[in-house]
């Protein structure tokens, strides 16, 4: 009888070795959703954004987003074009956005290419404005020859 | 002071009780964000698609994806007039600097965008050994990568091919819906570049986003649908020669 006492004695030792190992090793939030750890969501989430969103964008700049509104680019949201400016956003003052090149900008959208859908505006930019930079005659923001007043 | 058996006995389980909630830590808290009332997808129309490369471009600013990988890119396929089933697809640098114009004559030619389909039922979380990857209760497939050891077993097992190892921490990465952006109330870096509204985020669990009208009136498919994964990235206008 006291063989079997002994065995079951370490037994329950042993047992009580692995909850203790497990408790250490596995983390708290483990199994909170599913077979993995919960923390790991909230860890992603608190990434910081690149991006401050056209919504960020309109509480200060409602000047421009009222002239994008009314051409062509209306649906273009302002970091498309200007980058991501979620620093800029936070903090006006000191981050300003990089002068943006035309010439690089417009035909990443408007150079021809046969994949693009056949109705998208689009040119052949050498033979289009013989090197002249695009807002010498297009406004940006509202990019129909006329319809923009200020740059 | 002396501490008897008895009182060691009741001591113990106490200070495992502590413990236990040592361990368990503070959660953070997301106060204007319930899990469960988001079911995330995203929307996109190949037929808006002008493969300008913003979405690439500002997922890498957004998510510092390592130079050479991608957590989207866009592929470009040319299918001649009478093959289907063999498209010559390119995608340079994952269209982060746009394509050169298509020297194929003939046939037509079109942009698709790339990324994690977000299954419902994906085969890479299942294979994950470890529990290092899963889809979360609001419907996004992620990556903890404190726990990713490495073994590459669900980049493989992905059949959109939308994962790889980063070279730098050596775990498995992919589009993560950029979940740091949708649980504040944004949308994701992809969807705020596009100029053409060519992709769009979509909570299919809100009753008043456009995507459930938009589903109804389009001729919406996902990629491989055979395989059961219960994609949430909704192709609009998509050529049957897509794969």
């Amino acid at each position: 009888m006291e063989h079997l006492i002994r065995l079951a004695v370490v037994m329950a030792i042993a047992l009580t070795a692995f909850m203790i190992l497990r408790a250490a090793v596995v983390p708290r939030s483990f199994g909170q959703y599913g077979y993995y750890r919960g923390l790991a969501l909230a860890e992603i989430a608190s990434r910081p954004i690149a991006f401050a969103g056209h919504v960020n964008c309109e509480t200060c700049h409602s000047d421009v987003v009222a002239l994008k509104n009314e051409g062509k680019h209306a649906g273009v949201n302002c970091e498309a074009c200007h980058g991501a400016l979620a620093k800029h956003a936070e903090d006006p003052g000191t981050l300003q956005p990089p002068k943006l090149d035309t010439a690089v900008l417009c035909v990443r959208c408007h150079e021809v290419n046969g994949a693009r859908p056949r109705d998208f505006p689009q040119i052949v930019a050498k033979e289009h404005s013989t090197g002249l930079p695009c807002e010498t005659c297009h406004q940006p923001h509202s990019p129909v020859i006329g319809a923009g007043a200020k740059p | 002071m002396k501490i008897t058996r008895r009182q060691l006995l009741i001591l113990l389980p106490a200070a495992a009780v502590a413990w236990d909630a040592v361990l368990a830590g503070t959660p953070e808290a997301s106060p204007n964000y319930t899990l469960t009332e988001h079911w995330w997808g995203m929307l996109v129309d190949i037929s808006k698609c002008i493969g300008c490369g913003n979405c690439v471009r500002a997922c890498v600013t957004e998510n510092d994806v390592p130079e050479g990988y991608f957590r989207t890119w866009i592929e470009r396929y040319h299918v001649s007039d009478y093959d289907l089933v063999n498209p010559v697809v390119d995608s340079p640098d994952g269209g982060k600097d746009g394509f050169p114009p298509i020297l194929e004559p003939g046939g037509k030619n079109f942009f698709v965008p790339k990324m994690c389909n977000h299954c419902a039922d994906s085969p890479c979380t299942q294979v994950c050994p470890v529990g290092a990857t899963f889809i979360t209760p609001d419907g996004v497939v992620l990556v903890d990568k404190k726990y990713c050891i490495g073994c590459r077993y669900c980049i493989q097992a992905c059949p959109y091919g939308c994962r790889f190892l980063n070279p730098k921490t050596q775990t498995a990465e992919k589009c993560t819906l950029c979940y740091h952006r949708i649980t504040k109330g944004l949308t994701t870096a992809c969807c705020e570049a596009c100029p053409t509204g060519a992709r769009q985020l979509a909570d299919l669990k809100n009753p008043s986003d456009p995507i459930h009208a938009f589903l109804r009136t389009h001729n919406v498919q996902v990629l491989k649908p055979y395989m059961a994964t219960g994609a949430k990235l909704f192709y609009n206008d998509l050529d049957g020669s897509v794969r």
